[in-house]
């Protein structure tokens, strides 16, 4: 007996988000440094032309990576490989789809191409991950169709600050919307700036209705069991591990410490001997136009 | 039967919290097994879907690989899906450089079957042995059994005929996800091989 199969449902999106948890996903810009990343135990890879720590200081818009580069990356490694979309650049993520790749993160990472409106991800088969640094932004893109949300942070620094905060908020708005009673959820969603079916569903289940990983400053094994103590499924490294002296040793060790998070011993054992962490900028010294996190919202 | 069996879910990476909560909905007792003394306070374990070659490094650098196998051989009782499934199988094609599997279950795997994400699907699949009715099943980046070795039963063919559930004793594979879609059945019948298995 014959069932059709449904392809890009809800489930079909979010469940690959489900899946990559407790893992490590790794920004790469070259076919050698994606097969790096997988055999350090990378979970997923994001393709990409510059990580943000070179596009940080090299300025310039920051577009969607040559679908050459993203096709070697697809044809080089066998874990998922996801790249980015700028905010709002449809055409961009129709191109990603029609490439295949199986994850495209509309990212504020790359330059917005529309300051009003972000992607309708409904539309797509393929799905997608959003950065938000609050509760509010994080449903406003699920209400756009994305099944997977990661925390900002900001990219390209080393300084994990941001992403402790946005991920601290996340998490402190999810716990203060379980304490509502339900006359009160009505008003949160108007404060939160969210539809009130998102709210209620936050404020019954005490989680997102996706998958919350973290990004943006993760350099060492200790700041990404951090994210995992506060409450992530899962950590994005971008600059972090092929900005440091020790990519191949870095990426194998900052996955030992997810998996391992509540664990101070493997940590511990982790952190030995990696060599130069990245320089890092602290991010109270960016000027506010070059901070990423303020894009989108 | 004397005592509710201890269900163990290796919680390493991948859908460990789905498992945990389908099991937890059938009032089992679940245990999280990331290092072996917690392996060796199960009954039985189920190997959760995520990328397999990533539980595959990680089983080995906690020192988890080898006692998993060897308490399969001895007869525990295992469920796996999708990765848990290409961590089972004796063969697997496509793998990663180097990637290794348990070899607990007379079968080749073949890794990615379907393809990329935007190949990834629901549908419902018949599992006579299991369920009276179909099970929802999330096909996500899936496996497919592509040889079943001798004292391999199938349990489930999607509707071309590829296998995507096998059994040999106590030990359970699925390409597939119900634990995403909030189907039990399966689960149901895990523990009743368990409950069999210590009686």
């Amino acid at each position: 007996m014959a069932h059709t199969n449904e392809f890009g449902s809800d489930r079909v999106k979010r469940g690959l988000a489900e899946m990559l948890k407790g893992g490590v996903i790794m920004d790469v810009v070259t076919a050698e440094q994606a097969k790096i990343a997988e055999d350090a135990g990378a979970v997923a890879v994001m393709a990409l032309e510059r990580v943000p720590a070179d596009i940080r200081a090299q300025g310039g818009v920051a577009r969607m990576s040559d679908p050459d580069l993203i096709e070697q990356i697809i044809a080089t490694v066998s874990i998922p490989v996801m790249a980015k979309a700028r905010i709002g650049h449809f055409v961009e993520a129709q191109v990603l789809e029609h490439l295949k790749v199986d994850y495209i993160d509309e990212s504020e990472v790359l330059s917005p191409a529309d300051y009003v409106n972000h992607i309708d991800k409904w539309n797509f088969t393929v799905p997608f991950v959003c950065g938000a640094t609050n509760l509010g932004e994080a449903l406003r893109r699920i209400n756009e169709g994305a099944a997977m949300i990661r925390s900002k942070g900001e990219a390209g620094t080393g300084d994990v600050s941001e992403a402790t905060k946005h991920i601290r908020k996340i998490n402190g708005e999810i716990r203060a919307l379980t304490s509502m009673s339900p006359d009160e959820l009505y008003v949160a969603a108007k404060e939160l700036q969210a539809p009130y079916a998102l709210v209620a569903e936050v404020a019954s289940t005490g989680k997102l209705p996706v998958v919350l990983f973290t990004a943006g400053g993760v350099a060492t094994p200790a700041d990404a069991a951090m994210m995992m103590q506060l409450g992530a499924d899962g950590v994005f490294v971008g600059s972090g591990i092929f900005k440091s002296g020790n990519p191949e040793a870095r990426a194998k060790a900052i996955v030992k410490a997810v998996a391992q998070f509540e664990d101070a011993s493997v940590i511990t054992d982790a952190s030995r001997g990696l060599g130069e962490a990245m320089v890092g900028i602290n991010v109270s010294d960016l000027p506010a136009p070059h901070r990423l996190a303020e894009r989108g919202w | 039967m004397s005592r509710e069996p201890i269900i163990g879910v290796l919680a390493l990476q991948g859908d460990v919290r789905e498992h945990l909560e389908v099991l937890e909905q059938l009032g089992a007792r679940v245990v999280q097994v990331r290092l072996p003394a917690h392996l060796a306070e199960v009954d039985a374990l189920v190997i959760p879907g995520g990328e397999s070659s990533v539980i595959d490094k990680l089983t080995r650098m906690f020192e988890l690989a080898e006692p998993i196998s060897d308490r399969i051989a001895d007869g525990m009782p295992v469920l796996g899906t999708c990765a848990g499934l290409i961590m089972l199988a004796n063969d697997l094609t496509d793998g990663i450089d180097g990637q290794r599997t348990f070899r607990s279950l007379d079968i080749t795997v073949q890794r990615n079957a379907f393809g990329a994400q935007v190949d990834s699907f629901e549908t419902e699949v018949n599992l006579p042995e299991v369920s009276p009715r179909p099970l929802r099943a999330a096909f996500i980046r899936a496996p497919i059994v592509t040889r079943v070795g001798e004292g391999v039963r199938v349990l489930g063919q999607l509707a071309d005929g590829r296998i995507v559930a096998v059994q040999s004793g106590n030990v359970i594979g699925v390409s597939f996800h119900p634990e995403v879609e909030g189907e039990t059945q399966l689960h149901e019948y895990f523990l009743g091989v368990v409950r069999e298995h210590l009686t």
